[in-house]
Formats: structure tokens, C-alpha cells, sequence
């Protein structure tokens, strides 16, 4: 998409800094826990909980790595 | 009768009565040197840590509403109420993503509202005009709902009258009280509320879901109760899983949902009161313990379900009250002393977020139609002021919701607010990343996207009421031979994409003028120790133009 950019600061070495290959991680906690194919089923049950819940539940950790995943690898990147 | 309720309505007055001096006592917490400045008293000084973070942020979107009705619609409807959890996982990378530049941009031009940010972004007050009314209209019955909770609670305690005012009156006294602590501190009494009422509601979730399955003969006896209740009833679209017709529903609402919380007003004055891009980040890994609470908090339908509760009677003859299913089960199932500390956490619950939310909307007043349109060389010490009075208007006209007209009204209202606040997705969030859209074309689409929304819930029946009976849009209206449903914000915010970018094609061609970008793609990266580029609100020194109205 092109941005038109008024009076291009002269500051532009920082730009970039957010732009890491890691955040394209960062959509597999988006798009995975949109797919019922994966959890809309009663077997196998785990403590009683049929899998639509538990595995709906432990989607939390996927979102909880992933994030911190993405955190910890573009702080280090970010080389401030 | 409220005698039988002696030792939880003592319990929870205490609780109360405790957080409520926390509040006046939070103006002196982490004092500024200079309380009458927006910066101060609307986002906390922009100082705010991890850990304050944290339990703002989850005090903010975890409301007692939440806590009430999602359990609510798991014992109506079964799984289609666990849409929370999907929704709830799947905001946190958006804001990793998104927010953070929104945090950066604002840090850097002093930006308190996400309509500041459009009004600098896209050079166009009417399109700032709009997504500052859009986000009050969409906050106001967010705030009204907050009491729907807390009724809920005294409506258990037996706390309730034959007339009009004193049914009312346990929750104007709250309301006031509410009111003063956030004229005095700002956004600090909230930061400092959540604290305790985090707290409660972990402990009460955690003893509720070990307790009771214990009670109730495990999470498997839980489940088939449920079921059993589900096969028994006439309903298509209820049962433990989800089946053909409501799955494009459950995903679309799941993500819908998800785009709409992080654009309104109130998480967004949760991220901007954060001190730096990293206490964002590490946020966003830290608040999905809220969703296993949320997920387990929608798991006591089921044992509601289980435990064989009936909801008490509704407003209009006849109706049940689905909201009082949580409360009836504290009462049921734990002694009284316990079920007081459960309802406070409720109660408490309702006032983190009925705070933040009204500073939110006074910030919105103050920042885009009071200094834009009323009095353009406003200090900061009068952009304050403006905003704690307006707060207090807010809570009034809140309360009036409640007290005059039928609860269902502000549930209405508060479901076309997810719908509408949608509508600001593609200048705020698209915004951040891209210019290309045309102003014009951006006013356009919000037309067009809040027009279709409205058509399509006035569309929507339920087996209640012929229109506005819900979010999930049958696809036959549009023509289409299927009983499938569909989320009535994703269409219109389609839609509202699309006639944006159409007509921006049209608007390039025909050369219109698309005004100056106040930003720079630097400032999206700005992090803690950046200098401004003016501190409060004077901001383009380098383009020196005047702000044209």
C-alpha cells in the first residue's frame, strides 16, 4: 500500500525496528482458535471435559507462547 | 426477603465500603506534581507498569456483565456461548500487533483519543467528529450494562422494592459514590480498585471450580447435565457442540468481537496509560490468564445447570432472568460468607470498568467536540475540568438507563455498540498502518457500514421479540438458500471496507484533496525516553499550519 509520506523526516534509522519475520508468528493464534473443525467434537474427553472445551482452553497457551515468543525474540532484535 | 441474606449483604457492604475509600485515597497514589492536566487525570501520567497494567487492562475488559452473562448464554444456549474464549485468545496478538503503534504515535504527539490520532492522521475533523460521537454512543449502554450486574447481585440478595426508586436506590448510592472517587482521581482510582477486585474474583473462580464440580459429581456429570437439559429442549441451535448452522456465527462473532474490543474507547485509554511499548508486550502474554478465568467463569452455566438452579423472574410478567442463574448459584452452593465475597467481587467488578469507561467517553468529549469545536485554546488544566464533569454526566445518564427504561433496552444498545464501534476499524486500526484511504471515502464507508449494521439487527428476531433479538444475521434475507447465520458487525465492516476503498480509487482519480498527514512513519516505532514532539497538544510545529476545522 503506498503511503504518501509529507516531508520525509530525516530520522529514518529507526524505522523498521517493529518489522521482524517473528510477528507473522503472531497469526497463528489469530487464525487457529477460528477453526471449529479442530474442537467442534465431544471424543476424546479429558477430566470430563469434552474436547470442544479443553482444547478451546488450551489454545490460551498457544496465544500465550506464541506472544511471548514474538516478545522475547524481536526484544533482542530491537538492539536498543 | 433480604434478612435471610443478613450475612452476605454485611459481607458485601464491607468489601464495598473498602474499595470505595480506596478510590479517594488513589488521588494520592503516585501523585503527580500537576493533577490538572488530561494526561494526569484521564490516562494515570502515561506511567503505568507491568503489573498496574495488567490488572487495569484486565479489570477493564473483564467486566462483571462478562462474569454474568457469558455464564448466562452457556446455560441458555450451551456452546455457542464459549465464544468468549476464542474471542478473547484471539485479541491479544491483534493489540501485540496493532495497539502498540497506536501506543507509540499517540506517545509521541500527545494524543489521548483514538479520534486525536484520526483527526492528525487524516487532516479531517468531520471524520474525527465521527469516531468520537461513534465511541460515546458505543461506550454509554456499556456503562448501563455495568449496573445490570450489580443488580443482579442485590436482585439475589433480596435487595429490591415495590417502587420504582427503591429498587434503584442501593445502585444510585453506588453510582454516586463511584462518581466522586473518579471526579477526584482519574483513571488511578480504577488502576487501584482492580487490584482488589482481581483478586476476589480469582479466589472466588478458584474455589468455584474445585468446589463445586466436587459437589456436583465431577466435570463429566457436569457436561452430561447440560446435554441432557440441551436434547430435552425444543430449541435447534442449543446443545454442548456446535452444529452446522451456528459455526460461521461462533468464528464470526469470536473475531468480530475481538476487532471490536480493542477499538473502544476504554481499552484503548487502558494501552495509552501504559509507560512503555515493552509493559505493552509483555502484557499481551500475561492477560490470557484472564481467559482461562473467563472460560472457567462460562463454565458455571453448566454447573448452574447441574446444580438444578431455576433464574428468578424477569422485568415483564412471565420472563425468567437468565443474568441471576450465577448469583442463585453462590447462593445455593457456598455459605453465606463466601457467597458475600462472591458478589462483592461482581459488584466491585462492575465499578473498574463503569470508571474507566466513563473517563474514556469524557476524554472523547473533551479532546474532540469540547477543544475542536467549543473552545479551541483550552488549556490543560480546562481540559481536566471539562472531563470530570463530563464524566459525572455520563454516569447520570447511565443510571437514568437503568432507572427508566427496561434493562433489555441497555442490552439492546449494547450489542448494536459492538456492531458500531466496528465501524471505526478502518481508520483507527487500518489508519495505523496506511494512508491510503481517502478521507472522504473513510466518512463514506462509515455511513454505509453503520447503515447496513443497523438494517440488519432491526432484521435480526428472536423467539422474544421480532427485532434486535440478536447478533446472528440469518443468510436466507440476503437471498441465499441456507440457515446458516452470520455476525452482523463482519458484514457491515466489510461493507464498509469496501465502499472505502472504492470510492478512494474514485476520489484519487478525481484528484480531491486529501489533506496533510500529521505523522510520520517514524513516530509508529517511538518508545519511552522519545521526545515529543510538542508535550500536550499544539502538535506539527514543523508543518506550521493552522488546524482547519
Amino acid at each position: 500500500m503506498p503511503a504518501p509520506e509529507p516531508e520525509a523526516p530525516t530520522t529514518a534509522p529507526t524505522r523498521a525496528k517493529d518489522h521482524s519475520p517473528w510477528n507473522w508468528l503472531l497469526f497463528l493464534p489469530i487464525v487457529v482458535p477460528l477453526i471449529p473443525a479442530f474442537f467442534n467434537g465431544d471424543a476424546p474427553r479429558i477430566f470430563g471435559f469434552p474436547r470442544y472445551y479443553w482444547l478451546q482452553l488450551a489454545w490460551i497457551l498457544l496465544g500465550v507462547t506464541t506472544t511471548t515468543l514474538v516478545y522475547q525474540m524481536t526484544k533482542k532484535r530491537g538492539g536498543r | 426477603m433480604w434478612r435471610d441474606h443478613l450475612t452476605e449483604i454485611i459481607v458485601f457492604s464491607l468489601l464495598f465500603l473498602l474499595v470505595s475509600a480506596m478510590g479517594f485515597v488513589a488521588a494520592r497514589w503516585r501523585r503527580p506534581k500537576d493533577m490538572a492536566h488530561l494526561d494526569e487525570w484521564g490516562l494515570g501520567g502515561r506511567s503505568f507498569g507491568g503489573w498496574i497494567t495488567w490488572f487495569l487492562v484486565g479489570g477493564d475488559l473483564y467486566t462483571a456483565y462478562t462474569f454474568v452473562a457469558v455464564p448466562a448464554l452457556m446455560f441458555g444456549a450451551g456452546a455457542a456461548g464459549f465464544f468468549a474464549v476464542p474471542y478473547t485468545i484471539v485479541v491479544y496478538p491483534l493489540v501485540f500487533l496493532v495497539l502498540i503503534r497506536l501506543w507509540s504515535v499517540s506517545h509521541r504527539h500527545g494524543f489521548v483519543t483514538p479520534a486525536d490520532f484520526v483527526r492528525t492522521r487524516f487532516d479531517s475533523p468531520v471524520l474525527a467528529l465521527l469516531i468520537a460521537i461513534t465511541g460515546i454512543v458505543a461506550t454509554m449502554p456499556y456503562i448501563a450494562l455495568q449496573l445490570v450486574g450489580i443488580e443482579a447481585v442485590l436482585k439475589t440478595m433480596g435487595v429490591t422494592g415495590e417502587s420504582t426508586v427503591a429498587r434503584h436506590l442501593p445502585i444510585i448510592i453506588a453510582f454516586a459514590i463511584l462518581a466522586a472517587y473518579t471526579y477526584q482521581s482519574g483513571l488511578r482510582a480504577p488502576a487501584l480498585i482492580a487490584f482488589v477486585k482481581d483478586s476476589l474474583i480469582y479466589i472466588v473462580i478458584l474455589v468455584a471450580v474445585i468446589y463445586l464440580p466436587y459437589k456436583l459429581g465431577g466435570w463429566g456429570d457436569i457436561f452430561d447435565a447440560a446435554d441432557a437439559k440441551f436434547q430435552a429442549s425444543p430449541s435447534p441451535n442449543d446443545g454442548i457442540l456446535l452444529n452446522g448452522n451456528n459455526q460461521l456465527q461462533y468464528v464470526t462473532l469470536a473475531f468480530g468481537s475481538a476487532l471490536a474490543l480493542f477499538l473502544y474507547p476504554h481499552s484503548i485509554t487502558g494501552v495509552l496509560a501504559s509507560r512503555n511499548r515493552d509493559v505493552i508486550k509483555r502484557n499481551m502474554s500475561a492477560l490470557p490468564a484472564y481467559s482461562l478465568l473467563l472460560g472457567l467463569i462460562a463454565l458455571l452455566g453448566y454447573m448452574a445447570i447441574a446444580a438444578g438452579v431455576k433464574p428468578l423472574p424477569g422485568a415483564s410478567a412471565g420472563s425468567v432472568d437468565n443474568n441471576t442463574i450465577v448469583p442463585l448459584l453462590f447462593d445455593k452452593q457456598f455459605p453465606d460468607w463466601f457467597a458475600g465475597v462472591a458478589y462483592a467481587a461482581i459488584g466491585i467488578g462492575a465499578l473498574v470498568p463503569a470508571a474507566i469507561m466513563s473517563i474514556a467517553a469524557a476524554n472523547l468529549f473533551t479532546r474532540n467536540i469540547y477543544k475542536e469545536y467549543l473552545k479551541r485554546d483550552a488549556s490543560p488544566a480546562q481540559e481536566a475540568n471539562v472531563s470530570k464533569i463530563t464524566s459525572l454526566v455520563v454516569k447520570v445518564g447511565a443510571v437514568a438507563c437503568i432507572v427508566f427504561l427496561d434493562p433489555q433496552f441497555s442490552i439492546d444498545l449494547q450489542l448494536i455498540g459492538g456492531v458500531i464501534i466496528l465501524q471505526t476499524l478502518p481508520a483507527v486500526a487500518l489508519g495505523l498502518y496506511t494512508r491510503w484511504f481517502h478521507r472522504t471515502a473513510l466518512i463514506a464507508g462509515w455511513v454505509a457500514g453503520m447503515g447496513l449494521g443497523m438494517w440488519m439487527l432491526y432484521q435480526v428476531a428472536s423467539p422474544t421479540k421480532k427485532h434486535f433479538g440478536g447478533s446472528a444475521f440469518p443468510l436466507e434475507k440476503f437471498g441465499f438458500d441456507t440457515p446458516k447465520t452470520i455476525y452482523v458487525g463482519i458484514v457491515a465492516v466489510l461493507v464498509n471496507l469496501a465502499v472505502a476503498a472504492l470510492l478512494t480509487l474514485i476520489l484519487r482519480a478525481a484528484k480531491a484533496p486529501e489533506g496533510v498527514d500529521g505523522t510520520t512513519p517514524d513516530d509508529y516505532f517511538a518508545d519511552e525516553g522519545d521526545p515529543r514532539v510538542t508535550p500536550g497538544v499544539e502538535r506539527d510545529a514543523d508543518s506550521a499550519r493552522e488546524p482547519v476545522a
